[in-house]
């Protein structure tokens, strides 16, 4: 089990968040209690199996709803 | 394309509403109808792109946002044949969105401006001894580093050559330098003022108390109170009921017009936006300040707070004693005063250094015969003449005569909690000096302010003894002081307060009133950077600074009402517009989005005026 931080583009409607959280959430290999998407410092965090997804198809999704990936940190 | 779009989003409104300017314009000069018209359709075209694909990107991961209420309600503003609409409303929502952009950056700067102090390089001695600039992120515990002036401090470290100053103000918001040498410590994002320092790395990366404060900071304005949490559940489903909403106006009334407008009048806007960005902003004038505020839940209940305890006296006191009061007698006093610091100067008792450093410059005579009696003072012969320096007993039992203004006078200053030190000159009471642990200067001032934001009961529980507490108390008019209390008394002394349903917070340094500052309702520490203190509190005062608190409160009561104002204003905008819709006939489309957009301006805007908060 890995933690992840991923800094994103200033997020600025709330239904980003939403939109975020739900999309991580529903990949294979996350902990979906862990998922925490932070509006204000525009970064999420969760805990992922390093062994069923790495981090960057996480990135992928992500970017796929049109937010950019500043910085990933994993732990 | 979709990226490149949504990437564009600014350009395209701004486009939009040039076109939707010319479509106008031509038709009132020029009575170009047709112009209008096709104007006004590219506009909404062109407006809508980045919409609907966010409305579809919402819905792939089951979510029903904002974007999807708007592309619906322009679809069926497009199927009425209503450009106009259409056009206006996708050109504000895209504007709004732009400016809520903007201003929710500014509101954030506070933060920022703090995790831009991180520091990224750093200058690492290699092997063969020479420094060489790297990475933060590649020094290791135990490298050494060297430090120029104007640098910042890569990682938490202890000096090991060199001094200089460092101006510490990112970690305790003190903007005055702090003098290093040879094993002091120094904290990573702090700036190297004047001087050259090197230093072995002790703690790097997350570990650095820098990195932690940051880490803290950016959980705290991002943490949900109770009613947060029930706005989020809210928004969730509002936004599908809205839609649910429109779709049975429309059905019942067979008025596209009307069930597009709802739509639109639904967005949640200012509602979800309110409360995170009073959140956001005042957090952000507290990390400026020097104070930790761990959230919004903190936030509310620091701002509902009636009693404030304090852990000790040295909270409110100096934390070293001084001559607090002086009395001289007779003649000669200059000599006896020499005589004095003469006898002093051979002592290391604490109270020695007191009077000391209040006589400052004195002549030094040779000093004689010192006879140290203990539990009363010193006795000696100075320039042939018999000095007896100590307490009203050791005077008794030397036979130095007291007069009645003296008795008075020694009465006085035992009852302002002093201790006594007297000085008789061949058995003459020349000096009398009160020493004490004197009051922070300003804190009488900060509790008066304190007072004015409706603490009611400021309590001291202190280690020390009673008649010590009980002089403090009564200089500062606190409420309460207990004397004699152990770390266990003061937590039971916080469970019966809350028992009886007061609010309270308690201020300790963490060393070991860990308890107390849990089971408080707010635990407040004065950590000038102390690990335990920054975990188990609630708020941190940074550099320990008392003259803060006041600060603090007012601070957390300014952001509370602020969230409370954005609320009213978020619901009440909705509730107008409802009115707007059901009772008249000039709201439509346009206002509603005009007036949605407005409103979450509005919020950010009051939020943003805590940046500038200041306490008066």
């Amino acid at each position: 089990m890995k933690k992840a931080t991923i800094q994103l583009e200033a997020l600025a409607c709330p239904s980003c968040m939403q939109k975020i959280e739900n999309a991580v959430k529903a990949l294979e290999g996350i902990e979906k209690d862990t998922v925490k998407v932070l509006f204000n410092a525009s970064k999420v965090k969760f805990d992922f199996n390093e062994e069923k997804i790495s981090v960057e198809k996480v990135e992928k999704a992500i970017t796929a709803l049109g937010y950019e990936v500043i910085k990933t940190q994993v732990k | 394309m979709q990226r490149y779009i949504l990437k564009n989003k600014n350009k395209i409104a701004f486009l939009s509403g040039i076109l939707i300017v010319i479509g106008f314009l031509s038709n009132r000069l020029f009575g170009q109808e047709a112009l209008l018209k096709g104007a006004l359709i590219i506009a909404s075209v062109l407006g809508l792109l980045p919409i609907v694909i966010q409305a579809f990107q919402a819905l792939r991961v089951k979510v029903v946002s904002i974007d999807v209420l708007v592309t619906i309600a322009v679809t069926g503003a497009f199927v009425i044949r209503n450009f106009e609409e259409a056009a206006i409303v996708t050109f504000l929502f895209l504007f709004g969105a732009y400016l809520e952009q903007r201003t929710l950056n500014k509101t954030r700067s506070a933060i920022k401006k703090l995790t831009e102090m991180a520091p990224e390089s750093a200058l690492k001695r290699t092997e063969n001894g020479d420094f060489e600039e790297t990475d933060v992120d590649e020094v290791e515990v135990g490298d050494v580093l060297l430090v120029k002036t104007g640098a910042k401090v890569p990682v938490d470290g202890t000096v090991i050559l060199g001094e200089g100053s460092i101006n510490e103000a990112s970690i305790t918001g003190e903007s005055l330098p702090v003098a290093k040498e040879p094993g002091s410590k120094v904290y990573a994002g702090t700036i190297m003022d004047n001087g050259t320092i090197q230093i072995t790395a002790d703690r790097v990366g997350e570990d650095t108390t820098f990195s932690k404060i940051i880490e803290l900071v950016e959980e705290a304005q991002d943490s949900k109170s109770e009613a947060e949490r029930f706005i989020d559940r809210f928004s969730k489903y509002y936004t599908p009921a809205v839609l649910v909403l429109g779709v049975i106006v429309w059905v019942f009334s067979r008025n596209t017009e009307l069930a597009i407008t709802i739509l639109v009048l639904g967005c949640p806007g200012a509602l979800v936006i309110g409360v995170p960005v009073s959140n956001v902003a005042g957090i952000g004038n507290g990390a400026r300040h020097g104070i930790l505020l761990k959230g919004s839940e903190v936030i509310g209940d620091f701002s509902r707070l009636d009693t404030i305890v304090f852990d000790k006296t040295g909270t409110l006191t100096v934390g070293k004693p001084s001559v607090a009061e002086k009395e001289f007698y007779g003649e000669n006093v200059e000599e006896a005063l020499s005589y004095l610091a003469s006898v002093e100067r051979e002592s290391d008792h604490p109270l020695a250094k007191a009077v000391l450093e209040d006589i400052g410059e004195a002549s030094n005579y040779p000093v004689e015969n010192t006879e140290t009696v203990k539990g009363g003072g010193i006795i000696a012969t100075v320039n042939g003449r018999r000095i007896v320096v100590g307490n009203p007993a050791l005077m008794e039992r030397e036979n130095v005569r007291l007069n009645d203004k003296m008795k008075q006078d020694i009465a006085r200053f035992e009852k302002n909690g002093n201790s006594l030190v007297l000085t008789a000159v061949d058995g003459e009471l020349k000096v009398l000096m009160g020493v004490r642990d004197r009051i922070r200067p300003g804190v009488i001032e900060d509790l008066q302010k304190l007072k004015k934001l409706k603490v009611k009961n400021l309590i001291m529980l202190s280690g020390d003894n009673q008649g010590t507490v009980d002089a403090v108390s009564r200089e500062l008019g606190l409420t309460k002081a207990y004397g004699n209390m152990l770390p266990e008394d003061k937590s039971e002394y916080i469970k019966r307060l809350i028992a009886e349903g007061r609010r309270v917070a308690f201020v300790g340094d963490g060393i070991n009133d860990s308890p107390s500052l849990a089971l408080a309702h707010i635990g407040i520490a004065m950590g000038g950077g102390t690990d335990v203190a920054i975990e188990t509190s609630d708020v941190v005062l940074m550099n320990s600074d008392f003259g803060r608190l006041p600060h603090a409160l007012g601070l957390a009561k300014a952001t509370a009402r602020n969230m409370k104002q954005n609320i009213v204003i978020a619901v009440g905008v909705v509730l107008a517009l409802l009115a707007g819709v059901l009772f008249s006939d000039r709201v439509n489309m346009s206002v509603g989005m005009f007036v949605h957009e407005a409103s979450i301006l509005v919020v950010i805007l009051n939020g943003m005026r805590l940046l500038k908060y200041r306490l008066r």
